[in-house]
Formats: C-alpha cells, sequence, structure tokens
C-alpha cells in the first residue's frame, strides 16, 4: 500500500491543447535552466545574463562579436579536406565530408576573416567545433598558414579562436604535421614582428592545445572552458582516480600560469583591441 | 630471444637448431650439415615473413622487447664516451627523456631521445619512454645549448606518447610541445630525428622538427597509436589490425606521403637481430646527413626546414 495517493489523473492536458513553441524561438541554459527568447541571448553574446554561462558558438558569431560593424573579408574560402588516405572508420572519409558540410553548412573546421577590429586592422581565424568536432586536419592548417601570410601582407595582427578536439584522426600522419606547419608559419609572424593572440575556447584540446593554441604573444581563454593536452578521460585513467573539481578548466590553466587572463564574452572585442593599441597595430 | 606472434615458424626452427646442438655436444655426433640447412630454412622462412610485414606487425617489430633503444645508440655511435646531462632547471630530471653530447667519430654532436626501460622496473623508472612536460623543456634546454655552441642536434625518437597525467596538465603538456615545435623550426644548427621505434603523435614530434626526419624501416610514426584510433573510432579495442592498416604510419607509408625525408634499413628480421648492424647504418645516415647540412648558412637551412612542414598537407581547391 501506498503512502500518498493520487487524488488526480496525471497528464491531463489533452495533446491538442499543448501549447506548441516553434524550434529555436527559446533558449534554455543548460546550467541553470533560466528560458529567454533566442533574440535576447544572442543580445547578450550567448552568454546566459542569469548565470553567465557560455554557451559554445561558432565562427558566424564570434565573428560578428568581433569585426566592426561584422564586416569582414573572408578568405581561403574553396579549401576543402582531401583523402590522401582514402581512411574509412565505420564510414569513409569521404562521405563523413560530404555530411558534415551538407550539415553544417561549412566547408572545415576553421573559416578565416580579415576586418577591423574597433579600428584595427586584424585576421581572424576561428574552428567550428560542428565540423566533426574541430578536428585538425590539412585545411585547417592550410587555412591558417594562408591567415598568417594574409596578416603579413596587410601587416596586422593575428588571432585565432581555438576549439578543438585535437588533430584529425582521418588524415593521421598529415594531421600531425599541421601542428608543425602551423607552428611553422608563426615563426614567420614572429620574424614580421606581428602580435598573435591566442584565444582558447570550450573545448581546446589535443594537437591544438600542443600546437597554435599555446603559442600566443598573449594566451587568452573563455571562463570555465575545457583547455588541455590529454582529454579529461584519458588522464583520469592513467592517474585511476577521480580528478580534483575544476581540473583542465580556464580557472585551473591560468592559476598553473598558461594563460594571460580569462575574458567574458563582453569584454572580448574591447580587450583585443586594447591590446592591439598596446602592440602598436 | 622473444618472439613475435608471427615469427612462431622462425621460433620452430630456431628450436630445431638448439637441439640439435645440444645433441651434438651431448653425443658427439656430427650433425652440422643439417644444422646449416635448418639455418638456411631459418633465414629463408625470416626473409618470407620480413618481406610482407603489414602494418600491425611493423608496429609489434617497432615495439619488440628486445629492440635497441636511445641509450644504446648514443653509447655506440660515441664509443661509450658520452656526458648526460640532467634537468631542465625548472623542476625536475625527466627520465624518460635523455640528453647528453659526445662525438661520432670526430664530430660533436648534441644526443636527445625518450629513453624506454629494459625490464619491468627500469621500464617504471623510465615512465615507458613517456615524458612529461619538464622532459620536453629539458630537450629545448639542450638543444639551445647546442646552438649556442654551434653542434648539431640528433634526436632519437620512440615513444608511446607524452604522459598524460594530472601533473602533466598542470606543468603544461600542451604548451611545451608547441615551444619546442616553434624553437626547434627555428634553430640555426643542423637538426636530424630518427624514428627509431614508436612515434606517438605530439610525443614524438615534440622532438620532431629536424632538417631530417628519418624512420628505420620497421617503426611507426602517426597522430595516435592503432589500439587508440581503433577505441575511438570503432569505439572497440579490437580493430587496432585495421586502424594500423587505415593510419598508413609504416615508415613506406610516412615517406610515400612525404612526411618524412627518408627510410634507415634494418638488418633482416629487425633492428634487434643485429644491433651493431642497426647502429652503423645509423651512424653513417647521420654522417652523410651531418656533412650535406653543415654546408647550408644557418638561415637558408632554418627556413627551408620552415618550408619543408609548411608544404604538409593536402586539400582540395
Amino acid at each position: 500500500m501506498s503512502w500518498f495517493k493520487r487524488k488526480i489523473d496525471g497528464i491531463t492536458t489533452k495533446s491538442k491543447e499543448k501549447k506548441e513553441i516553434p524550434e529555436g524561438l527559446w533558449y534554455k541554459c543548460p546550467e541553470c535552466k533560466n528560458v529567454v527568447t533566442s533574440d535576447e541571448h544572442a543580445d547578450t553574446n550567448w552568454v546566459c545574463a542569469k548565470c553567465g554561462y557560455h554557451e559554445k558558438i561558432g565562427s558566424r558569431e564570434y565573428f560578428s562579436i568581433l569585426f566592426d560593424e561584422n564586416e569582414f573579408t573572408e578568405i581561403a574560402t574553396n579549401l576543402t579536406s582531401g583523402d590522401p588516405l582514402e581512411f574509412t572508420d565505420t564510414k569513409s572519409y569521404k562521405d563523413r565530408i560530404k555530411t558534415t558540410i551538407n550539415k553544417t553548412g561549412l566547408k572545415d573546421a576553421m573559416r578565416v576573416g580579415r576586418g577591423k577590429i574597433n579600428g584595427y586592422d586584424a585576421v581572424v581565424a576561428c574552428m567550428d567545433f560542428a565540423f566533426i568536432g574541430g578536428s585538425m586536419g590539412s585545411v585547417v592548417g592550410e587555412k591558417f598558414a594562408e591567415g598568417v601570410n594574409e596578416a603579413i601582407k596587410n601587416k596586422c595582427a593575428f588571432i585565432c579562436i581555438s576549439k578543438s578536439g585535437g588533430a584529425r584522426m582521418m588524415e593521421a600522419g598529415f594531421s600531425l604535421m599541421q601542428m608543425a606547419k602551423t607552428s611553422g608559419k608563426l615563426t614567420q609572424l614572429a620574424d614580421a614582428r606581428l602580435p598573435y593572440i591566442s584565444f582558447l575556447t570550450d573545448p581546446t584540446t589535443g594537437g591544438v592545445t600542443a600546437s597554435y593554441a599555446m603559442l600566443g604573444d598573449i594566451n587568452i581563454a573563455e571562463p570555465k572552458a575545457l583547455i588541455g593536452f590529454a582529454g579529461p578521460r584519458v588522464v583520469k585513467e592513467t592517474i585511476g582516480k577521480d580528478l580534483p573539481q575544476g581540473f583542465q578548466s580556464s580557472e585551473f590553466v591560468l592559476e598553473h600560469g598558461f594563460l594571460d587572463y580569462i575574458v567574458e564574452r563582453k569584454d572580448l572585442k574591447h580587450k583585443i583591441s586594447e591590446s592591439l593599441k598596446f602592440f602598436k597595430i | 630471444m622473444n618472439y613475435l606472434d608471427f615469427e612462431e615458424p622462425i621460433k620452430e626452427l630456431h628450436l630445431q637448431i638448439e637441439k640439435l646442438r645440444e645433441s651434438q655436444k651431448k653425443a658427439g655426433v656430427d650433425v652440422s650439415a643439417a644444422i646449416a640447412d635448418l639455418e638456411k630454412a631459418a633465414k629463408a622462412k625470416t626473409e618470407e615473413i620480413y618481406s610482407k610485414l603489414d602494418p600491425w606487425q611493423r608496429v609489434q617489430v617497432s615495439r619488440h622487447p628486445d629492440r635497441p633503444y636511445t641509450l644504446q645508440y648514443i653509447e655506440y655511435l660515441t664509443n661509450n664516451n658520452w656526458i648526460e646531462l640532467h634537468g631542465d632547471r625548472t623542476v625536475k630530471d625527466d627520465k624518460a627523456m635523455i640528453g647528453g653530447f659526445g662525438f661520432i667519430d670526430d664530430v660533436g654532436v648534441m644526443f636527445i631521445g625518450q629513453q624506454k626501460g629494459t625490464t619491468t622496473k627500469l621500464r617504471q623508472y623510465r615512465n615507458f619512454g613517456m615524458a612529461n612536460p619538464e622532459g620536453y623543456r629539458k630537450a629545448l634546454r639542450l638543444m639551445k645549448l647546442a646552438e649556442k655552441f654551434n653542434r648539431p642536434i640528433v634526436t632519437f625518437i620512440d615513444t608511446p606518447g607524452a604522459y598524460p597525467g594530472l601533473e602533466a596538465e598542470e606543468r603544461g603538456q600542451g604548451e611545451a610541445i608547441a615551444r619546442n615545435l616553434y624553437e626547434m623550426m627555428k634553430l640555426q644548427v643542423p637538426v636530424i630525428c630518427i624514428i627509431i621505434g614508436e612515434g606517438a603523435s605530439g610525443g614524438a614530434l615534440g622532438i620532431g622538427i629536424g632538417d631530417r626526419v628519418l624512420m628505420l624501416e620497421n617503426t611507426w610514426y602517426s597522430v595516435i597509436s592503432p589500439e587508440s584510433c581503433s577505441s575511438i573510432l570503432w569505439r572497440s579495442w579490437d580493430q587496432k589490425i585495421t586502424a594500423a592498416k587505415a593510419l598508413k604510419l609504416t615508415a613506406e607509408d610516412m615517406h610515400n606521403n612525404r612526411l618524412i625525408d627518408g627510410i634507415i634499413r634494418e638488418p633482416l628480421g629487425g633492428a634487434h637481430t643485429d644491433p651493431t648492424a642497426t647502429f652503423e647504418n645509423v651512424k653513417q645516415v647521420i654522417l652523410n646527413e651531418l656533412a650535406t647540412l653543415s654546408k647550408l648558412n644557418p638561415k637558408d637551412r632554418s627556413e627551408k626546414r620552415i618550408d619543408k612542414f609548411c608544404s604538409m598537407g593536402v586539400v582540395v581547391q
């Protein structure tokens, strides 16, 4: 016998009377469950107005936050991935690329734009996590390289927004060498005495952390982003213990001396343009 | 001697040879003709097996417990006369990453490499050849030292990966490797990198930016080990053989894809069957390459190195 007796039947609303909310009009914060309209959410740079949770966003949103009047020239737009190894796992790499392009409307995991940030010229390379986990393959490496070339040509700053699970396995050795390639390009940018700001967002791990993401003249990050070399699951398996609270968060990485500061999205543009002013760009 | 699973037929023949030798000793019967025949057969079998190793079998050879490690190479090349240097001057001395200087004939060289252990205790002591950030920083310190005194650098790569531990993350494993990639590009002295066993991902690349990057015949070099690749892409550990094939991680594949500069041949049956021959091959290659590289002026050499890595990748316009 149960202690409580239900007096009224469970769900009584008839499905006909259920209020339909069209998809995409509302945003519910996964942290504090606060609900706002999508427009309001965009107005706060996709940050929860109540708890400050930074939603994962892509290159389109970051470009709109950074570039004056959202005006920029996108470069290296036509590059797509080859399949040099004819790689197949549970699905062929070619098909995976095709499906992802159709699904996301993106050509690969990075877009590069040149424009003005509070009046300062800059080239911004931004990763898209939606494209195979923001993984770095030949296209990301080449776009990064062309972005650096563009910055050198225009004598302006280079900014990279990282958001990646690491190197793309389906390009194996080629992906690995993109770590070398991007690092090599950064030596050329430095020789031209142009600044490189690395902005790490949630998540930045693996080969991206172990190459260009950690090589900024200044390294900055969004609050509470996951930043590390090995993924937390791998570290946990290695040490055979639970990980301490906040392990591999931006705050943790800042505390250990690998970031210059953590910046909220609303302050991002100002802080970057102040840096460019200091760097005399 | 340890045998790999696919070496069973060779093992059988070697066992028969052993038996005959014993009986010859005991009974005093001359069976040298039979022994010679068996030895011939064993060699033929080894040739047959090693002429068509699949990628997974190569991975197995690269991890063979008898395979020579970095220290043995350095000791041979310097005639056992080298000075080991320790410490990154910040945290500690990483036992998985060793380095020091010596002379190959009369050529002064800074040696750096991951070191694996040969016994259970030593394997632990060397952390299975998985360096921490201080290992990469120690390596960079020694490279800068070599650069200061205009001596070439030779690195020996043999690692299942950079150590994915808690302290490694705290001390910036990612930053340590990234810094090495960046700084190695600019080194003003010749740099030769040789993969002598396992070349796993960023942990290998962290000492792998060279004017010449060479792989021994039975080694592997890729972005991930076949086992981890299998577990991530196929969500099971059982596809390592398929993964090894898909990753194109052998010396031959890496060379065909122009991701390395050359292959150093190993004696029949792998480096461990005749370490001296292996060391001698490596020695000749190092001396030849250094002779060529030292003719370039430092700035051009570094620019060429950067251009080489910047040309890697396949994209569709």
